[in-house]
């Protein structure tokens, strides 16, 4: 099953595309066979246009044949989360708001990925506008877990984890804000990296939380993750927040970058609610990279405890503002037999947004109100600052943190129905956004009723390399990457 | 009892720049309705801001101009309140860090008389901050229609503080700073265009109190008499409120020109919750002494201190400077000339400008840049009248051949014979014998003692001089003859 | 930052959120908690503390003023859910 076509890695089928034994066409019609196979159950797409993809394709093996190919994406099917521009195609963010929008443009990312060969397949789904650990807040439905279709695939980008982990794509790319692309590679059994803030480009980037978010991609492996990495990250004169960070080899990085490395273990990160299953497979994890000469440390992230409180204003106060512009006047749903104009607006968001985008809409309105602000967002921003110093004093004595990416594998679906037992799942990851850190989560083993577990480790600011080296050291030694879910 | 009236002033200036605030597309007035957008004017999903250099240096060089202290660092911040030409239902403003804080607007009040100078004052001001415009809405019976061309066009919110005790001194406000960022280069200020909008602030209190009154928001001032007319008018509506012993509301009211009512638009009780916050989406600005430095080398001299230099170096009456300080253009156009006709000769030059090459200009319905008459052409003009080389009343058809042809003055007088020839003596004094033989009746009437009968024989004597006596040495001559 | 202090009707207004009351009740229990959550941030002694609005700031980022081709107009409607006459319809607006 590893072996079949949608199961590869990007590094493989690039390798027999460069050989002439693979062609994109047949590649990607494997891609697009297996996921009208499995689709019906898993749900991972909002939308795909089969054809096109088939043409993009033809055109990828059509440069080749010219000798003008474009690098190791060239050719390869790679989905994108339904919050990232692509020109003339749908872009919902899994909400009724956005259904019938088409947009006119690009986001960077997608013409980096252009520009790199990728056939563009499919928009994934994702909770609503990106809120939401589980997929389940999606206008067109929850997408399923893989490994388990009776479980949810973490999210926010659930539809982009459970897409790659189904061999529906080769890669995928999601956005995190709070753990959105970490938690649901962790619950989906793929690897999963948020760069640092600023080294990808938000543009295109359907906002949720501005000074939070960022894309980054899926993959089944480290190294394809770094080839994904090394063809969007850059500076971009489109976001203004874009860090003109070096953009180094990743691919190459991977075997230049040896050991051993020193890793902080953060004590608060271990605590109540980690689920026992996934606690062991996370020492496993420790034990193997101190049974390969790595120095182990605990540390402290004292103000841990703060993270959630401080993420939730934040991300609030920034998304109450940033979905502002979705008012029923320029495009999305529009009310009908409205009389005034704070009718049409207020009757149209009402009837566009689902009730967890409604929910964060009132918090962040409220705690930016008149009055509220120095005791919220402010007080939000000053802590921010206090978590963010806790991470810096950390990396003084350790190269990376390695902590759980979720506290518990994946859990049914419909079973977090209170707001606050979602938020909980981010525990481990909104930390990570709150700093701008670079992250990943690669599978470190599965439950004994076969759910994946995945484990965090944490970079310093814009050193994705090592970060990467690092979690392939892990990776190479353990075969759970290979594991294919059967469905 | 006997009132005073308090006044603050919001006026908005729209940035001349080639592009956007935020975004790069063109900016532009007249254009097709929606034909100057992109994803981000009209805040398409996923779209981010990014900040346009020209407007930063305009609103700093604005700011030097008006001794405004530019702060070091500044943000930006979003104003959120939902409106339909607000395509993200917030404006990128700044609220706590605006990159200009103090500074001044030297005002003149009308003088005593059009030839006199009147009292200067310096309005201080609050802030100057940078921000985005909106949208234009068009209203029609049954519903409105949004145009986004104008949205995200650098905008820049000038604040005085509540300085202003009269209509005239807004009038005098208005004038002053829009001449300031015309010159600057800053903003065409076309009311009509909206490129200058004004609000006002306007509350009363019985001289002598120094607490404020409450304040009433006067907005829709679309033309600087209409700010004068509006402010007048609401001076005396709350006046006429306190009179019948009612008490001022605070509310928006809007001030109708063509029929010179206002009418309420909103009371405090629907006063907005503005949630600023900062963008997250923008890095700060930061303002080094070197930026500030180069910018300030660009700032031009502003037309009351050129008029004070005016009055010093070239010795030329108020009514003339006056004219001359309010366009950037006449008053550089009046120095070269002024400096190439010579020591002296300034008021002669400003008397041509003013008087006859802008009566000229106007009567073309043409404008100084394009007129043919260029600075040589009036300094050389000057120069041969002074040096006697032209009479003067002969200059004046020089004058009108210069200004339909472009040519020098030098040149139309020599194609013309109209040097002046120098006179000789005899010739001239039988000219004027003839002449008062030929009318005894006003030699007599002269001599009786009627002043103005001597014009009656200059006619005659330049008749004979084909023009080209000089009208001073015909009157000495003249009078002597007759003495 | 007491809980009960969420008047939801104006937010939800100066959302312009048009909330069902069934809405409006589960919200206002919802937000309750997370509101009673977050008011352990208030334990935190902030007094020295200056804000992060960005990870990594950065100043003065900005572009040279040279237009680039923008939309063309039925590009910039083609979401429009309602238009006419090359612009955005809305309900009569008074103002
Ligand atoms: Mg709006
Ligand atoms: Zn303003």
């Amino acid at each position: 099953m590893a072996d079949a076509l949608p199961h590869r890695t990007i590094a493989d089928a690039a390798a027999r595309l460069a050989a002439g034994t693979l062609s994109s066409v047949e590649l990607t019609r494997a891609v697009i066979a297996r996921t009208q196979a499995v689709e019906d159950r898993v749900k991972a797409f909002n939308s795909r246009d089969e054809s096109d993809a088939l043409v993009q394709a033809a055109a990828s093996d059509a440069r080749r044949a010219a000798g003008q190919a474009l690098g190791p994406l060239d050719g390869i099917p790679v989905g994108l989360k339904d919050v990232i521009a692509v020109n003339g195609q749908p872009l919902t963010a899994s909400s009724r708001m956005l259904a019938n929008f088409v947009s006119p443009y690009d986001a960077t990312v997608t013409a980096r990925l252009k520009k790199a060969g990728a056939v563009l397949w499919g928009r994934l789904n994702l909770d609503e506008f990106a809120m939401g650990s589980s997929t389940e807040n999606s206008a067109f439905g929850p997408t399923r877990n893989p490994w388990d279709l009776t479980r949810v695939p973490g999210g926010s980008s659930g539809g982009s984890a459970a897409a790659l982990a189904a061999g529906c794509a080769l890669a995928t790319l999601g956005s995190d804000t709070g753990g959105s692309i970490r938690q649901p590679a962790a619950l989906c059994g793929v690897v999963g990296l948020k760069p640092s803030y600023g080294l990808v480009s938000r543009y295109g980037l359907i906002a949720f939380a501005s000074s939070l978010d960022q894309i980054g991609p899926f993959a089944r492996t480290v190294e394809d993750a770094a080839i994904m990495l090394g063809a969007i990250a850059g500076h971009d004169p489109l976001d203004s927040t874009s860090f003109r960070a070096e953009v180094p080899d990743y691919r190459r990085a991977l075997t230049e970058k040896k050991g051993p490395w020193r890793i902080g273990i953060p004590r608060e990160y271990f605590g109540e609610g980690l689920d026992p299953e996934v606690g062991a497979a996370v020492e496993q994890a420790i034990a193997h990279y101190r049974a390969q000469g790595c120095e182990i440390r605990e540390v402290s992230l004292p103000h841990t405890q703060y993270c959630l409180d401080t993420y939730y204003i934040i991300a609030t106060a920034e998304a109450s503002s940033n979905l502002a512009r979705y008012d029923g006047v320029r495009y999305g749903h529009r009310a009908e037999g409205v009389t005034d104009i704070e009718q049409l607006n207020s009757r149209s968001r009402a009837e566009g947004f689902g009730a967890e985008v409604k929910r964060r809409i009132i918090l962040g309105t409220y705690v930016l109100s008149s009055g509220y602000y120095d005791a919220f967002y402010l007080r939000a921003q000053k802590v921010r600052t206090l978590i963010r110093q806790d991470f810096l004093n950390a990396y003084r004595d350790v190269d990376v943190l390695l902590t759980p990416t979720s506290p518990v594998p994946a859990f049914k679906l419909g079973e977090k129905s209170d707001p606050l037992a979602m938020y909980l799942c981010d525990i481990y990851t909104i930390g990570v956004n709150l700093a701008g850190l670079p992250a990943i989560s690669v599978p470190c083993g599965f439950t004994r009723a076969g759910l994946p577990v995945g484990l965090q480790l944490i970079g310093q600011p814009f050193r994705e390399a090592d970060l990467l080296a690092v979690a392939r050291h892990y990776e190479q030694a353990h075969d759970w990457h290979t594991r294919v879910p059967a469905l | 009892m006997k009132y005073e009236a308090v006044i603050g002033l919001e006026v908005h200036v729209q940035i001349k720049t080639r592009s956007k605030m935020f975004t790069r597309v063109g900016a532009g007035y007249g254009h097709e309705p929606n034909t100057l957008t992109d994803p981000v004017v009209l805040a398409l999903p996923g779209v981010l801001p990014v900040m346009n250099k020209a407007a930063l240096d305009a609103v700093i060089k604005a700011g030097l101009m008006l001794g405004c202290d530019i702060a070091p660092v500044c943000k930006w911040d979003r104003k959120q309140y939902f409106y339909p030409d607000s395509p993200k239902n917030y404006q990128i403003s700044q609220y706590d860090q605006p990159i200009c804080q103090g500074g001044a607007v030297e005002i003149e009040l009308p003088g005593p008389a059009r030839n006199i100078m009147g009292e200067h004052k310096r309005i201080p001001l609050t802030r100057i901050h940078l921000e985005e415009d909106v949208g234009k809405l068009n209203h029609f019976a049954t519903d409105s229609l949004v145009d986004f061309n104008r949205a995200g066009t650098p905008l820049m919110e000038i604040v005085s503080e509540p300085a202003l005790h009269t209509a005239d001194e807004a009038y005098a406000y208005l004038t002053s700073l829009r001449a300031t960022m015309i010159y600057g280069g800053i903003s065409d200020c076309d009311m009509e265009k909206g490129q200058l909008r004004c609000d006002a602030n306007i509350s009363i209190r019985p001289v002598g109190e120094t607490k404020l009154g409450t304040k009433v928001e006067l907005k829709n001032l679309n033309s600087i008499s209409f700010v004068r007319d509006g402010i007048a008018h609401e001076i005396k509506r709350q006046i006429g409120v306190f009179e019948r012993g009612g008490t001022i509301v605070q509310e928006t009211r809007d001030y109708d020109g063509q029929t010179g009512a206002s009418q309420s638009l909103r009371t405090k009780e629907m006063a907005h919750d503005y949630r600023y916050f900062p963008d997250p989406d923008l890095m700060p600005v930061q303002v080094d002494a070197a930026w500030k430095a180069r910018l300030q080398a660009e700032c031009p001299e502003l037309p009351f201190v050129k008029q004070r230099r005016f009055l010093e170096q070239y010795q030329i009456p108020y009514t003339i400077t006056s004219v001359l300080v309010w366009d950037r253009a006449l008053s550089d156009y009046f120095e070269e000339a002024a400096k190439l006709a010579g020591p002296g000769r300034a008021q002669a030059v400003g008397n041509w400008l003013v008087n006859d090459l802008l009566r000229e200009i106007g009567a073309a319905k043409t404008d100084l840049a394009a007129a043919k008459v260029r600075p040589p052409h009036l300094a050389e003009l000057v120069r041969l009248v002074d040096e006697g080389k032209l009479l003067p009343n002969l200059a004046r058809t020089v004058f009108a051949q210069m200004f339909a042809t472009g040519e020098m003055p030098s040149a139309i007088v020599a194609r013309e014979g109209l040097a002046a020839a120098p006179t000789d003596a005899g010739e001239l004094e039988q000219w004027c014998r003839d002449a008062i033989a030929a009318k005894p009746d006003a030699a007599a009437e002269f001599k009786a003692g009627k002043e103005s009968a001597i014009n009656a024989l200059k006619g005659p004597v330049m008749k004979a001089a084909k023009g080209k006596a000089d009208p001073k040495q015909v009157d000495a001559t003249l009078r002597r003859l007759l003495a | 930052m007491a809980a009960t202090d969420l008047n939801i009707d104006h937010v939800a207004r100066l959302a312009r959120l048009a909330l069902t009351p069934e809405e409006k009740a589960a919200f206002a229990r919802q937000l309750g908690d997370v509101l009673h959550h977050i008011e352990q941030l208030g334990k935190v002694d902030v007094s020295q503390v200056e804000p992060t609005a960005h990870a990594f700031p950065v100043v003065n980022v900005w572009d040279a003023d040279e237009p680039r081709p923008g939309l063309p107009v039925e590009v910039a409607l083609q979401n429009a859910p309602r238009q006419r006459d090359h612009m955005f319809a809305v309900p009569k607006v008074v103002e």
